[in-house]
């Protein structure tokens, strides 16, 4: 019987249905005596109530959720116009590196140089750095928002290990489907289109959709520029009331997409591996 | 006849290691030549300078009475005149065989999808693969595979098919199917050059004999003196061994 890639946990030895259901309740049952003794030993300490006013309080929770929400939605845009920026740079600057003769040294050189020199400076530097520093320049003609700056330099930071994740995937295509495609005469631009690429990006997703789930918190970041976002929302509750139960309305929201991309992750990449022992059998 | 293909004293080196020393090799138009010998003689990489896929070091290779083996000559053209399949991983795994075969004659020939489909349809009815066509490479067996490559290099309409051991990553059974496509290309008249380790069929479809050894041409001549006569020891040593391993 073949069973789909599961969700949760390693793969179990394939036994019959009853023994499979035997086995899920064993799982069940334990889990559920664990968390419950966990929850106990919590609620039950004498710190307890002083956690919940501070952390978990319900009446500041439905305060400041609509200001988390609103800012968690900025989130949310910031890392879809991101992405969508970082998956098309970072496969150019990986096709770069990727040509090869003396006439693309200097075009190759500047892409090494750009994913070093990015790769080598701390995320909220950058961030520092672009969204103050260029709106503080007013040169003419160039935007001059801190949002704007902000997001443009996780763009920079993500693309630099993007297009290393990407590189990583062409050459991991066989040379001969290379030399095959350049012997039809295609030239090596249309080489890495149409044959190169296409392999190497399928083999890369699943590290990919771990930089998805990455960059997804990662975009909180450009709170130290004073962009309300869902982590500067609770900052400011918190600064007011004293109280993090803020800081935990964001955490669940940011918990809330982070957790099933990484599930899907890690059914992605379980597929794609059954798929591939299935082609090599 | 004519001279289709030229290798003047050609040399290459990989590193410290010389692959290719002094080769001095002439295939006439229509001709079919044979490259034998063991592994690492140097075949492989002389059919790849041929294609231009691998740099030469010295001397020269002239197609057509054009030298191509010089920096001025554009390598993306001169490949649309030559065909070369390879031992395996010739087949782009995400293009079905249609997409695989049009994907020169469209992109680099620059023909419409419909003149491209029409050309692979019949190659494809040609070799007995029509049933193939919208099949993913890895719906196929290894022999047709390797046919539906060779047609792919075909829909080019190349004048000089290059060979590099087709056969030798195949089962046994799947060999001959092969090998007949590669007899069929010879009663056309096409110009082929081949490497290979099945001794039968070279002695076979061969017009000429070349026994590499060390990254040097040792010995050249028609199969029927090469098998029966050969000079140099080398050769008798290597076909000896040949024949021990019932391979001849």
């Amino acid at each position: 019987m073949r069973r789909g890639p599961r969700l949760l946990g390693p793969r179990r030895p394939s036994g019959s249905r009853e023994e499979g259901a035997r086995s899920a309740l064993i799982a069940f049952v334990s889990t559920l005596i664990l968390s419950g003794l966990a929850l106990w030993v919590v609620l039950t300490s004498e710190a307890w109530p002083r956690v919940q006013r501070q952390f978990f309080n319900p009446s500041a929770f439905r305060e400041v959720w609509p200001d988390v929400v609103s800012g968690f939605w900025l989130d949310i845009q910031m890392f879809l116009v991101a992405e969508v920026v970082i998956l098309i740079l970072a496969l150019i600057i990986a096709m770069i590196r990727s040509l090869r003769g003396p006439a693309f040294l200097p075009i190759r050189a500047l892409a090494i140089f750009y994913i070093d020199l990015v790769r080598g400076i701390p995320v909220i530097l950058l961030i520092l750095l672009l969204g103050f520093g260029v709106p503080a320049l007013q040169l003419s003609g160039v935007p001059d928002g801190r949002l704007f700056w902000g997001v443009t330099a996780l763009v920079l930071s993500y693309t630099a290990y993007t297009s290393e994740v990407y590189r990583a995937g062409i050459e991991s295509v066989h040379e001969s489907q290379r030399m095959s495609a350049r012997s039809l005469g295609l030239t090596q631009g249309k080489t890495l289109w149409y044959v190169i690429v296409p392999q190497a990006v399928r083999n890369v997703i699943p590290a990919l959709l771990n930089g998805f789930v990455s960059l997804q918190k990662d975009v909180a970041l450009v709170y130290v520029l004073g962009i309300r976002e869902a982590v500067r929302a609770a900052q400011i509750y918190n600064a007011r009331t004293f109280n993090y139960t803020g800081y935990i309305a964001a955490a669940i929201l940011f918990l809330l997409v982070s957790v099933p991309v990484a599930r899907f992750t890690d059914w992605y990449t379980e597929r794609d591996r059954a798929r591939k022992q299935a082609m090599s059998a | 006849m004519a001279v289709k293909l030229e290798l003047a004293s050609v040399g290459k080196s990989f590193d410290d290691k010389i692959v290719l020393r002094d080769i001095d090799l002439t295939v006439q138009q229509h001709e079919v030549v044979c490259l034998i010998g063991s592994s690492g003689s140097g075949k492989s990489t002389l059919l790849k300078c041929v294609d231009l896929l691998v740099p030469i070091d010295e001397g020269a290779i002239i197609l057509d009475g054009h030298t191509i083996s010089g920096a001025d000559v554009n390598p993306n053209q001169v490949r649309q005149k030559m065909g070369i399949v390879f031992q395996a991983f010739n087949l782009f795994p995400h293009m079905n065989v249609l997409d695989n075969i049009t994907l020169g004659p469209r992109k680099v020939h620059g023909l419409s999808r419909e003149e491209a489909e029409a050309r692979a349809e019949l190659l494809l009815e040609r070799f007995g693969l029509t049933d193939k066509t919208h099949d993913y490479p890895d719906r196929l067996s290894g022999g047709q595979q390797q046919r539906v490559a060779v047609i792919r290099a075909l829909a080019s309409e190349p004048e000089l098919m290059l060979f590099d051991e087709i056969t030798s990553a195949l089962d046994p059974e799947l060999v001959a199917e092969v090998l007949n496509v590669i007899r069929g290309l010879k009663q056309e008249g096409m110009t082929m050059l081949i490497a290979t380790h099945e001794m039968g069929f070279a002695r076979d479809v061969a017009d000429r004999v070349c026994f590499l050894d060390g990254g040097l041409i040792l010995e050249q001549g028609a199969p029927r003196d090469l098998f029966t006569n050969p000079t140099q020891p080398r050769t008798q040593q290597f076909l000896q061994r040949i024949v021990e391993a019932g391979r001849l």
